[in-house]
C-alpha cells in the first residue's frame, strides 16, 4: 500500500492518513482525485520526502505526504 | 511636510541620569532606512564595534522604522541593535508587539541608551516626559511580574518593555520581552540592558497617529496589499489558523529537523508536537501584534493559565532536539523562557547540546544537581530553564552563556551546533543547501530570518528550488538577504514577504515619507546594510573563518532519512557568495564600499 499523510486544513474530513492501493492509484494526481484535493491547493508535495510532481509514479510502500500553502519562521 | 518619520531622537545616559532629544538626520535616514540600517550605522559611526559589549561604553539602541506606527499592515515591529555579548558582533534583534508603536507615537524614532545606572532603573516616556526612577522593587521579578506592576501603575495602554532575570544576571541568552511573550530573542541583548542596570521602559502616548507624507498614495497601496496578503495562501490562511508551528511537520517530513543536538534528522513523533496538534489541544485564538492581518500568535490554555503558546522554533527546540514529544512540557517551558526572559530558541538549544554532554559523558548526575539531562526529560527541559534564568547552580550559570561556551569548558567546541557563537535554529542545512549558505554568512550568527532560503528551498516559495542543489543558491540567499535587511529596516513584519515584493515595500516607504525609492534602489539600500553590519564585525575582530558552519554539517553526513548522506556543500557556495558581494575573505572591497556609498 502506500501511505497519504495529509497535512493542516487537508486533514479536514479526511483524517491524517490515508492508504491507497498502487495498482489502483498509480501517481500521485489519482490520489488528488479520489481526495477531492485540487491539485492547484498543494503547496509542498513529497514522495518520501523528496518533493515531486503529480505525475510522480508510485509503487507499494512510498509515502506521499500533501500540504496546502503553510507556512513559518 | 507629513512624514511617518518622527526625525527626533531620545538619547539616554545612564551614568549621568541624562535625557536629551537630537534631531534624526534625514539623509541617513533614506540611505539606511530605520529599525536595523539605521541603528547599526548609528552605532558603527559612534565607535561601538570596539567596545567590551558589557560595558557602559556599549550602547543599546530601540529604534523604529518609517513604516512602524503608520497605517500599514505589521507596521509596529521595532529592533534593539547594540554590540552582542553572545559574540562580539553586531546584534539587532526584532520584536512585534505595540511597543514600537507607542515609541513613535510618543514622538521618537529611537531610544539611545548609554553609560551604567548605579542602581536598578527603568525609565518611563509619556510623550515628552521622559523619566529615570528607581527600580529597586522590580529587580529580580520575572517578565510578567513585571510587566503587571508597572502597569498596576501606568495604566493599561501603557506598553513595557523589559528583563526578566536571565537579563539581571547577564546570561548571554537573556533577551528583552514586551507584551508578555512578544520577544527582541536572539543575540544577548537582554544581558547589554542588565549591564546598564535597566529593568524596563514604558511606553504610552497619546497619539494613535503618525501622519504620512501621502495619505491617499498610502491608503491606496496599502488597500492593495491588504488584499495580497489575504488572498495569499500562506499569509491569509495558513499563519492565521496554525502559526509557524505548522513547519514542524513539513521539516520533519523532508528529514531535515535537527534530533537530539543534530545527531539525526528526523523525530519518529513529531505529530506529538506539531501545529496540528497545538491547535487540536491547546489553541484558544490567535495573537496579532500592531496592525497586524495574519496573527500567526498562538493564545493558548495551559493548565488553565491563558500564555503566548510556542512557535515553531521552541517546539523543535524543546521538542525534537532534547528528545521529548511531550507537547504540555514545552508549553510550560516555553512560559519559563519568557517569563525568565531567555531566548526561546538559545536556551532549549544549549539544554539540548548539555544533554548529548551528559549522553557522552562530559557532564555527570552529580553536575545535574537532581535532574538528569536525560533525552526526553519533561522535568529536565522546565527545570533547567528556570536554573539558567536564576543562575542557580554551577551548571545552570555555565548554560545561561550559551552552548558554546558550555562545549568550550569540556573541551568539545565542535559539539556546539552554533555560528559565530549562536545557535542554529530548526533547519538541518545539510539537506538544504542555500540555508546553510546564509547561516554561514549571517551577520549575526546562526540564524534563518536574515535570509530565509526554506522559502523557496521547502516551501516553494515564491518558487521551487532543488535543495540539494548549489546552482544559483549564492544569488537567491544575497538577493534574501538584501530583501529581508531592508524590511527589518522598515517596521514591517518579515512575513509580510510571502504576499509582497519590493516593488509593494518601495511603493508604502514612498507615500508613507515621501522618498521616491524603486524597487531596485530599496535592493541596494539593503545590500548597503548587509555591508555595514559586515564592517562594524570586522571592526570588532570578526575573522574570516567564522564564516562557517559546525563540523557535524559538513563532515557527517544525515545518517537516516529522506536527507540521508547529504553534508553542506559550503565550500563550493562560499567563494560564488563573495564573488557576487563583491567581498574578499569574507569582507567587503574597497570599490563595493564606494559603490554602496560606504565610503
Amino acid at each position: 500500500m502506500v501511505e497519504v499523510r495529509l497535512f493542516a486544513y487537508f486533514r479536514n474530513n479526511r483524517g491524517k492518513i490515508v492508504y491507497v492501493d498502487p495498482n489502483q492509484y498509480s501517481n500521485v494526481q489519482m490520489i488528488l482525485d479520489h481526495l477531492g484535493i485540487n491539485l492547484s491547493d498543494v503547496q509542498i508535495l513529497l514522495v518520501n520526502g523528496r518533493h515531486t510532481h503529480a505525475q510522480h509514479e508510485l509503487k507499494e510502500n512510498d509515502i506521499v505526504a500533501l500540504f496546502p500553502p503553510v507556512a513559518g519562521g | 511636510m507629513s512624514t511617518t518619520y518622527n526625525l527626533k531622537m531620545l538619547r539616554v545616559n545612564l551614568t549621568e541620569g541624562t535625557i536629551k532629544t537630537e534631531d534624526l538626520d534625514e539623509k541617513l535616514a533614506k540611505k539606511f532606512l530605520g529599525g536595523r540600517g539605521l541603528g547599526t550605522k548609528i552605532l558603527y559611526d559612534e565607535g561601538v564595534a570596539t567596545v567590551d559589549p558589557l560595558s557602559p561604553e556599549n550602547k543599546l539602541i530601540f529604534i523604529n522604522g518609517p513604516l512602524t506606527g503608520a497605517n500599514v499592515p505589521t507596521g509596529g515591529r521595532y529592533m534593539v541593535v547594540t554590540k552582542a555579548p553572545l559574540n562580539n558582533m553586531i546584534a539587532s534583534s526584532n520584536s512585534g508587539g505595540v511597543w514600537g508603536a507607542r515609541l513613535k507615537y510618543a514622538g521618537y524614532d529611537a531610544l539611545i541608551v548609554e553609560g551604567k545606572a548605579d542602581a536598578p532603573v527603568y525609565m518611563v516616556i509619556d510623550d515628552d516626559h521622559v523619566e529615570i526612577k528607581d527600580a529597586a522593587a522590580l529587580w529580580g521579578k520575572t517578565s510578567e511580574e513585571t510587566e503587571e506592576v508597572l502597569k498596576e501603575e501606568y495604566g493599561k495602554n501603557a506598553s513595557v518593555l523589559n528583563i526578566g532575570p536571565a537579563g539581571e544576571n547577564l546570561s548571554l541568552l537573556a533577551c528583552i520581552i514586551n507584551e508578555a511573550d512578544r520577544a527582541a530573542g536572539r543575540t544577548g541583548v537582554g544581558a547589554v540592558m542588565g549591564s546598564k542596570n535597566l529593568k524596563a521602559v514604558v511606553c504610552s502616548s497619546k497619539r494613535t497617529v503618525v501622519e504620512p507624507y501621502d495619505k491617499e498614495a498610502l491608503r491606496e497601496t496599502v488597500a492593495k496589499n491588504l488584499k495580497l496578503l489575504k488572498d495569499n495562501g500562506v499569509t491569509g490562511t495558513g499563519l492565521p489558523t496554525y502559526g509557524t508551528a505548522v513547519l514542524v511537520n513539513i521539516i520533519n517530513n523532508v528529514g531535515s529537523f535537527p534530533t537530539k543536538n543534530w545527531q539525526e534528522s528526523q523525530f519518529a513523533t513529531s505529530e506529538e508536537i506539531s501545529g496540528e496538534m497545538l491547535k487540536e489541544k491547546f489553541l484558544v485564538k490567535q495573537g496579532f501584534c500592531h496592525r497586524c492581518p495574519i496573527g500567526c500568535g498562538r493564545v493558548i490554555n495551559m493548565n488553565g493559565k491563558i500564555v503566548g503558546g510556542p512557535e515553531y522554533e521552541p517546539l523543535w527546540a524543546y521538542g525534537a532536539n532534547c528528545g521529548l514529544d511531550d507537547l504540555e512540557a514545552i508549553t510550560i517551558a516555553n512560559y519559563w523562557a519568557n517569563e525568565m526572559g531567555l531566548d526561546a530558541i538559545g536556551a532549549p538549544t544549549t539544554i539540548a547540546t548539555a544533554m548529548e554532554l551528559y549522553q557522552k559523558g562530559f557532564i555527570t548526575d552529580e553536575d545535574c544537581d537532581g535532574v538528569p539531562l536525560k533525552w526526553g526529560s519533561s522535568e529536565a527541559i522546565i527545570e533547567w530553564t528556570k536554573r539558567m534564568g536564576l543562575n542557580s547552580n554551577p551548571l545552570a550559570k555555565l548554560m545561561a552563556q550559551g552552548s558554546y561556551r558550555l562545549c568550550e569548558h569540556y573541551g568539545v567546541p565542535e559539539l556546539s551546533m552554533s555560528v559565530k557563537k549562536q545557535d542554529m535554529p530548526a533547519y538541518d542545512a545539510r539537506g538544504i543547501q542555500g540555508i546553510g549558505l546564509t547561516y554561514a554568512t549571517s551577520n549575526r550568527g546562526g540564524c534563518h530570518v536574515r535570509g530565509y532560503m526554506i522559502s523557496p528551498e521547502i516551501l516553494g516559495l515564491p518558487q521551487p528550488l532543488d535543495r540539494f542543489a548549489t546552482e544559483d543558491k549564492a544569488l537567491w540567499t544575497k538577493i534574501f538577504q538584501d530583501l529581508t535587511a531592508v524590511i527589518d529596516s522598515t517596521g514591517m513584519c518579515l512575513f509580510t514577504s510571502f504576499a509582497l515584493g519590493a516593488a509593494e515595500y518601495a511603493e508604502m516607504i514612498n507615500a508613507a515619507t515621501g522618498t521616491n525609492y524603486t524597487p531596485e534602489e530599496l535592493l541596494v539600500v539593503g545590500e548597503r546594510i548587509y555591508n555595514i553590519e559586515r564592517q562594524f564585525n570586522k571592526a570588532a575582530g570578526m575573522k574570516p573563518e567564522d564564516d562557517t558552519l559546525p563540523k557535524r554539517l559538513l563532515e557527517e553526513p544525515i545518517p537516516d532519512g529522506p536527507s540521508k548522506g547529504e553534508v553542506s556543500k559550503l565550500h563550493i557556495l562560499l567563494p560564488q557568495y563573495y564573488e557576487l558581494r563583491g567581498w574578499e575573505n569574507a569582507f567587503p572591497t574597497e570599490a563595493t564600499l564606494k559603490r554602496l556609498e560606504l565610503l
